[in-house]
């Protein structure tokens, strides 16, 4: 290949434009995007979902879905030209030359094959090895992503490995047969802060030692600019802004950039510092309804002039579970003058331990299998919650942060313990039998996935009246629908959007239905489950202010359940880090951050991303 | 951007070789990327702070309701010419079931035996059979007859088998084992034989032909909404309603079921074809409907004799609109899958 410019780019994608097809007209997701990948250079590009940045890199590798085509500009891999050539000549150079680690490693692995043998696979297929080696080479491959006993792990299916393995074994696929570009797309996306350390070291590591190029593509600005020497900030398919990551993070020059890393959770910031410049106000609706409560409001309006915590007054609740039920231990627990809202004591939750492996060996051993013994998701916490606290519940997947919160809601049993709620002893009442209670109406939630707590087929007014209809006291369909409006104009919902479909929303609008459907009933909990795990950081800061804003109005107590120390810290006043089913620390969220005590804590904070230069 | 785990997983789920992984092609397990440039990402992108009105006002009013549903369905016609087609006949075949046997030129039962086993003319667009009844005639009015018991045993069996279905997979546990059970058993026989079993033992009738159609299908509704409400039974938005304080049944019937509709359609349109055939399958050999009603089936079976002698449009048009009609409906099945498969809301 001749050189045209000084050095010649592994990769260069110059004016690129690629258009989608869809039904509404063509869209154009990627427009004149100019992108360099030197030899040995490792490129980030950065922006939110609908940037384009998965795109670009589709068009790199022509895989693009049949709806897509490369319109305009150009792709040079190596100075081979992409869009002029065969399928045949591409499907050599995927995998050999150039190839891609997806975000959800699980999916990009076949489940019914052992993980050794799809390596091989790939081998073969690009005959990188005799027969006889294949299976050495798929085992030292295995050993290189610094797999323990590589020579047993061969013969793993994708299932009995975590998230982090499958991520390695995706790794050595890519890797198999030493191409010169990699293509990360959101690597560590679904992976714990500490398996997302460990994997990009890995990437970073492997593809210096071998002199590989690889291109990052992710929505954290942060990683990015902590792993790639340069960074390429796309917004709306466009390149806002190109430079080497020490500047970007020093000093952007775009106001998207910008924008995105106020966004960023990160030390040293409030909640209010994460909204872009000059936006005081995040909702015009708030000033209203908090000055002037409309007259709609079905007897929130005193709710919403209540002052937060340390006015222990309770809220009034209108259900007829007042005075009488309140249990000697209730009285115990407000001889202390302070009365928690919440109290956990030794809360155990245990499954039955599915028999590993589940071979037929097994199934015929002679001498009969031993009891399943149990695994303890919740081994035993304690914890209590104050009226208007909030509380952050923090650990990596498969700590039990999930179970514990699902306890607290009533939602599964717990096996041992005590769940207090203002007094009552809620974990003694059956799940099931749970739901009509009137006590239901004080625990609400606020899912994870705003789309998947959305029913499909329900508008977003029917999904926020939906606890109203069935706990609440307005029945007639004109309050309800008032009550709604009240509700969507609290959470900063345009009232016309109150009839789509969650489909019609966006990610930040049905995150706002599912917040206003859990303060339907002012409960006096709310259990936050990752609220803003799967938006964009610019929606998160806007959803983060809006939860604390809402906390001062109406006086409720948050249990915020997260992986994210950074997140968690901005919204709570107290931290309880949870490891295996145990509280491994709890403080002041102040103290936890910066003089944390136990290891694991540490860790924690350390895994967390952020650039050094700064 | 986390992938979040969607309705449709199953897609994802694929297993995806390692080779499709490396070499591209392999669909399914990359999120497709117009799935990121949806109408969601424009407001996502400008933050919450800047929900405008004004272009959601705009950009949406064409997206619900009615207008929008038409819009759709014009899409996926322009598409697909196969299932307008199929649009078109079914329109043709409900017309002929309701207005047919007041439009039709000869009474169906009426005997002329001066006109008997006149091939196709004029007069006789189809020919007449032995006793000199207007073939054209019968088969027309047979319409009605055929395309109520298909209608009335999907019904039958949607009530049966799709709620039994969906507490199947929506409760699990015993409900689950008893539907299966009940399916599997029914799956044990060779369906036909088996309808032909129920309409012998609880009496010819044409109510007796429903309902035998009706139960051998039972495992393929069972089974659909089963698989269908289980995935759904962990789905967000059902604890989402637990915490809403709706019961279980509520849960079952107001927040899963109407989820699976989609689906039980297509279910239904599919097996409608299905039915018309067992149902003339059971006249033709005698159970069901009797002569002299006009009934496919029948004039099929009536028509058998006839074939040696020559005298081949006595079975063959009743049997070409009975094959017509269940061509239709499978037709119509594949493009409502088509309509209803949000993959190909593209």
């Amino acid at each position: 290949m001749k050189a045209m410019t000084q050095p010649v780019p592994l990769l260069d994608v110059a004016d690129l434009t690629v258009e989608f097809t869809t039904r509404r007209g063509v869209v154009r997701a990627v427009e004149h995007v100019d992108v360099r990948v030197g030899k040995g250079e490792t490129v980030g590009i950065v922006g939110e979902s609908g940037s384009g940045k998965s795109v670009t890199s589709y068009a790199v590798m022509r895989i693009l879905d049949r709806a897509g085509r490369i319109v305009e500009g150009a792709v040079h891999f190596t100075g081979l030209d992409v869009r002029a050539a065969s399928e045949e000549e591409m499907r050599d150079l995927r995998g050999r030359e150039m190839s891609m680690i997806f975000q959800n490693p699980r999916a990009a692995l076949n489940p019914i094959r052992k993980v050794g043998r799809q390596i091989e696979d790939v081998l073969e297929q690009h005959s990188q090895v005799g027969s006889f080696a294949l299976t050495e080479k798929a085992i030292e491959l295995l050993d290189q992503v610094r797999i323990a006993r590589p020579r047993e792990r061969y013969h793993a299916y994708p299932f009995e490995l975590s998230g982090g393995m499958c991520q390695r074994v995706v790794i050595a696929l890519a890797l198999a047969c030493r191409p010169q570009l990699l293509i990360a797309d959101e690597p560590t996306t679904g992976l714990d802060v500490t398996t997302q350390k460990t994997v990009m070291e890995l990437i970073v590591e492997l593809t210096r030692e071998r002199g590989m190029s690889t291109i990052l593509i992710t929505h954290d600005l942060g990683l990015a600019a902590t792993y790639c020497d340069r960074v390429v900030v796309m917004e709306k398919g466009r390149v806002v802004e190109t430079a080497p990551s020490r500047e970007i993070f020093t000093a952007p020059s775009h106001p998207y950039t910008r924008k995105l890393m106020r966004a960023t959770p990160r030390p040293g910031v409030s909640l209010r510092d994460l909204l872009p410049e000059g936006d005081v106000g995040p909702r015009p609706a708030t000033p209203q309804t908090r000055s002037a409560p409309s007259p709609l409001v079905g007897g929130g309006s005193s709710l919403l002039q209540e002052t937060r915590p340390p006015t222990l007054t309770p809220t009034p609740s209108p259900s007829p579970h007042g005075g009488g039920e309140r249990t000697e231990s209730a009285a115990r627990l407000r001889g202390n003058g302070r009365a928690p809202l919440l109290v956990v004591e030794k809360l155990v939750k245990e499954y039955p331990r599915k028999r590993l492996g589940g071979r037929f060996a097994q199934k015929f051993a002679r001498n009969p299998a031993p009891e399943p013994e149990t695994f303890r998701a919740v081994d035993g916490i304690s914890f209590t919650l104050a009226r208007g606290e909030s509380v952050g519940l923090v650990g990596e997947s498969g700590c039990g942060k999930s179970t514990t919160s699902t306890m607290i809601m009533r939602l599964i049993d717990k096996s041992d313990g005590v769940i207090m709620f203002d007094g009552e002893d809620i974990g003694a009442i059956p799940a099931n039998a749970f739901a009509k209670l009137p006590l239901r109406r004080r625990i609400q939630m606020v899912f994870q996935d705003p789309t998947d707590s959305l029913n499909p087929r329900f508008t977003a007014a029917r999904a926020i009246a939906d606890p109203i209809l069935r706990l609440g006291d307005a029945k007639r369909r004109e309050a309800v629908r008032a009550r709604c409006e009240t509700l969507a104009a609290q959470v900063g919902l345009p009232l016309h959007l109150l009839d789509r479909f969650p489909h019609q929303l966006s990610g930040g609008q049905k995150a706002r239905v599912g917040i206003a459907r859990a303060i339907a009933l002012n409960p006096d909990l709310v259990v936050l489950d990752e609220p803003t795990a799967a938006l964009d950081v610019s929606v998160q800061a806007v959803v983060l202010n809006l939860l604390q804003e809402l906390k001062e109005s109406l006086g409720m107590s948050y249990l915020f359940v997260s992986h994210d120390l950074n997140v968690v810290r901005l919204l709570c006043d107290r931290v309880l880090v949870m490891r295996a089913g145990r509280i491994v620390e709890q403080g002041p969220t102040a103290q936890i951050l910066t003089s944390p005590q136990a290891q694991y804590t540490r860790d924690l904070l350390a895994a967390v991303p952020h650039p050094t230069f700064a | 951007m986390r992938m979040v785990p969607t309705r449709h997983s199953g897609a994802r789920a694929k297993p995806a070789s390692p080779e499709s992984m490396t070499t591209g092609r392999g669909y399914g397990f990359r999120p497709s990327p117009l799935s990121r440039l949806g109408r969601n990402d424009a407001t996502e992108r400008k933050g919450l702070t800047a929900l405008s009105h004004e272009r959601s006002a705009s950009e949406f009013a064409h997206n619900t309701g009615f207008a929008a549903a038409l819009r759709h369905a014009r899409y996926i016609l322009s598409e697909n010419a196969v299932t307008g087609f199929a649009f078109a006949l079914f329109l043709l075949i409900v017309l002929a079931a309701v207005v047919g046997p007041y439009l039709v030129p000869y009474d169906p039962l009426a005997s002329d035996t001066a006109a008997a086993l006149k091939p196709p003319s004029a007069a006789h667009w189809f020919g007449t059979d032995q006793l000199g009844r207007d073939i054209f005639s019968r088969v027309v009015v047979a319409t009605r007859l055929d395309f109520l018991i298909a209608v009335t045993s999907v019904a039958l069996v949607f009530l049966m088998g799709g709620l039994a279905g969906v507490a199947a997979g929506f409760f699990g546990g015993w409900t689950d084992r008893v539907v299966g059970r009940i399916a599997d058993t029914i799956m044990a026989f060779p369906l036909f034989v088996l309808a032909m079993g129920i309409v012998a033992a609880l009496g010819n009738t044409v109510e007796n032909v429903v309902l035998a159609t009706a139960i051998v299908n039972f495992p393929l509704y069972a089974r659909v909404a089963r698989a269908e409400a289980n995935v759904r039974r962990e789905a967000g938005f059902d604890l989402a309603a637990r915490l809403c304080g709706n019961g279980e049944m509520r849960i079952l019937l107001a927040q899963i079921l109407p989820n699976i509709m989609p689906i039980m359609v297509v279910q239904m349109s599919l097996t409608m074809g299905y039915a018309i055939l067992n149902a003339a399958g059971l006249s033709f050999i005698g159970l069901g409907v009797r002569p002299p009603t006009a009934e496919w089936g029948i004039m099929v079976a009536e028509g058998a004799a006839f074939m040696v002698s020559g005298e081949w449009w006595i079975a063959f048009f009743p049997g070409a609109a009975l094959m017509v009609a269940v061509f239709c409906f499978n037709l119509l099945g594949d493009g409502l899958r088509d309509i209803v498969d949000p993959q190909r809301r593209t």
